[in-house]
């Protein structure tokens, strides 16, 4: 269970997120939707504490406690996943060293290294994640499909109680977009209390994992609320047409 | 038996205690009077050493053995705790020196049968000197400065291996060296000899425990890599932070020949190290891939240095320096790529990670190209850990301290995985203490 209350961020001078309130329950998938710029990538980011942005008032409570303040990898094992938009590739670091770690940082004793190995392989196989790219460096030479995979191959070995997936559909193409979206899906359905919240700029991924609410973010702040047609609407409609704020924000 | 001081005296002192012949002891006094005369570098880490408080010479009792049974249960425990007799299983063969002595010496039966030699250098001064005097202090000569000339003076123990003409070898031959006693000084003295169209991987690893005062380690190593021939040297030096490792190590490379330099730093209170390759032979090739790591009052200042003669010559460099807490690991090197070595080519690339701002890291490159048909690159960055990538590392639940330890082993990557499996794991336990 995540809520976020009055929530008001900036990053210097400039305000990003303007009296942002949101609630999401166990086992809830929300999708907030808007233009470029609006703040929604901040917003994951502002959820994982990521130190660029000032939270200058409001707060964000996990599970009944606020986490603000926390560090970014406390956050992490508090049960949050975020699935960024556009992953960034690190040399020489070893992507199956990368998760072992993380994983080890949730448990008392070290996941047995066969039990891992197994476990990566068969949900990369799923993926059709490259099993080369499982022992290269984090997403070096990785297309941004092959992040993306990556992404939600972390997701899957991490089991967060709350994922939030940043334009999951960009850069995938639609075989893999339904591939990738089949694994969360089947997450989800093993684990029921898992909450999802989707960032995107077009409905098509809501076609593959069904939000029951769907929220218009404008200039740092929900507009609107409605169920999974308001998706629709938006497309046909545009974001103008409903935005109700005038505010000068430009891209993130 | 313990020889503390330098004089003429205590040089003659060792020479009796070994037994030697008359050109070991004439070289000796020679290296001493060149010793007087040279002054110290005048590059690099500034440090106090007094010459005269060094012990030159320490003995056990023990002589050379091929069973650690047979060793001081002292000894015998110290070097079960360092990993080192476990490691033995890996290796082709294994040297130990412990102070001023090798005491222990193993090779497997097949190299024997294929005539390979390896053993302490004074036993192949007795049994090979023809060998030994062909080579020795040819690669690097007394007079090149200072601390190769001490060594020359007071050189005790240290290996000597010679592969045969159209030998490979199916695992790594190593040396191990402890100095175990305040004040102490080893001056071991390798000399590598790879015949014509033969293969060797030699590997070298040194620890000592910390003591107040400084310890001085003055090697000399060479290496001759013959015809078509390929050997590769690869250590990783743990001295503890009262050391000064301050060493010449060069190789020369004949037609065809490849020289690789795997050098790690992580030791030591001051290093300076730049290990060689004089690429005589056309279409030869020499590598230096090294890291060092400094933290506190470390100063390690290492590179390599690459001589091209021969023609269609290549040499890489690799080093990768990370200083931290106040250390300063810095680039030393030299390529210099001669009238002769035309259509050659070499690369340079130096890469530092500097996480805090009381450390250093500075680059001391010399690059001379005296023919128009060679050339050199180079490549250099210096680099924080990136907020970036720590956050992403972070985001996934993995603590700060963790996941700088990622991008620090990450940076080094290269290096590590030259090393054997066994090694590339040591390190790894090394790096996380010293991180």
């Amino acid at each position: 269970m995540l809520n976020i209350k009055g929530l008001n961020v900036v990053v210097g001078e400039k305000k990003i997120l303007n009296d942002f309130n949101l609630d999401i329950k166990d086992g809830e998938i929300h999708a907030i939707m808007g233009p470029n710029g609006t703040g929604k990538s901040t917003l994951s980011k502002v959820i994982l504490g990521n130190k660029n942005y000032t939270v200058k008032s409001g707060d964000i409570k996990l599970d009944g406690k606020s986490i603000l303040g926390l560090s970014t990898d406390e956050i992490a094992r508090r049960g949050i996943f975020v699935s960024f938009q556009n992953p960034i590739s690190i040399e020489g670091v070893q992507n199956s060293e990368f998760i072992k770690t993380a994983i080890n940082a949730r448990r008392e004793n070290a996941i047995g290294l066969f039990e891992f190995i197994k476990d990566i392989k068969a949900k990369a196989s799923e993926l059709d994640f490259p099993e080369e790219m499982i022992h290269r460096s984090i997403n070096v030479g990785a297309s941004g499909g092959e992040r993306k995979k990556n992404e939600v191959l972390q997701l899957e070995l991490l089991e967060p109680s709350f994922i939030i997936l940043d334009e999951l559909d960009s850069g995938l193409d639609i075989d893999s977009l339904r591939k990738v979206c089949d694994g969360i899906n089947k997450y989800l359905k093993e684990h029921p209390k898992t909450s999802v919240l989707i960032i995107t700029h077009y409905p098509r991924i809501l076609e593959y994992i069904k939000p029951g609410f769907v929220h218009m973010m404008v200039c740092g702040k929900i507009v609107k609320t409605g169920g999974y047609d308001l998706a629709f609407d938006i497309e046909k409609r545009g974001y103008s047409d409903t935005s109700v704020i005038g505010s000068d924000s430009k891209d993130e | 038996m313990e020889v503390v001081g330098l004089s003429e005296e205590n040089i003659r002192k060792i020479s009796d205690i070994k037994h030697e012949e008359q050109w070991i002891l004439d070289y000796r006094l020679k290296s001493f009077e060149l010793f007087n005369k040279l002054d110290m570098p005048n590059f690099g880490p500034k440090f106090d050493l007094d010459f005269d408080k060094v012990i030159y010479y320490k003995s056990s009792e023990a002589g050379l053995n091929n069973d650690w049974k047979n060793l001081d249960t002292n000894i015998q425990c110290e070097f079960r705790d360092l990993g080192v007799i476990d490691s033995e299983k890996y290796l082709g063969g294994m040297g130990v020196q412990y102070e001023s002595e090798v005491i222990y010496h193993n090779m497997l039966e097949e190299l024997e049968k294929k005539n390979v030699i390896f053993t302490s250098i004074e036993v192949a001064m007795k049994e090979y000197p023809d060998l030994v005097k062909k080579y020795f202090g040819k690669i690097v000569s007394n007079a090149d400065n200072k601390l190769a000339a001490l060594n020359g003076a007071v050189f005790s123990g240290g290996s000597f291996i010679y592969i045969p003409p159209n030998t490979t070898l199916d695992r790594p031959l190593q040396s191990y060296f402890r100095i175990n006693s305040r004040g102490m000084g080893q001056f071991e003295r390798t000399l590598i000899i790879v015949d014509d169209n033969s293969d060797l991987h030699y590997v070298e690893g040194c620890t000592a425990p910390t003591y107040s005062d400084s310890s001085l380690h003055a090697a000399v190593v060479e290496i001759y890599v013959g015809k078509n021939s390929k050997c590769r040297y690869s250590t990783v030096q743990n001295w503890a932070t009262n050391v000064l490792n301050l060493v010449t190590k060069r190789a020369l490379v004949e037609e065809n020949g490849t020289m690789e330099w795997i050098d790690g730093n992580i030791g030591s209170k001051a290093t300076m190290k730049y290990p060689a390759c004089i690429l005589k032979g056309d279409n030869s090739s020499g590598t230096c891939i090294t890291i060092s790591v400094a933290t506190h009052e470390q100063q390690q200042d290492s590179g390599a240095r690459m001589i091209h003669i021969g023609k269609n010559t290549t040499s890489t460099i690799i080093s990768k320096s990370i200083a931290r807490l106040g250390g300063n690991a810095s680039y030393r090197g030299k390529v210099d790529i001669k009238e002769s070595a035309i259509n050659s080519k070499a690369i340079v690339k130096c890469d530092s990670l500097i996480l805090d701002k009381d450390s250093k890291s500075d680059a001391y490159p010399t690059n001379v190209c005296r023919t128009s048909k060679s050339n050199i690159e180079h490549e250099a960055t210096v680099s924080r850990i990136s907020e970036d990538n720590l956050f992403y590392l972070m985001s996934r639940g993995i603590p700060e301290e963790k996941a700088t330890e990622l991008i620090i082993l990450g940076f080094i990557e290269r290096f590590r995985e030259e090393l054997p499996m066994e090694y590339a794991v040591e390190l790894n336990q090394l790096l996380k203490r010293n991180l």
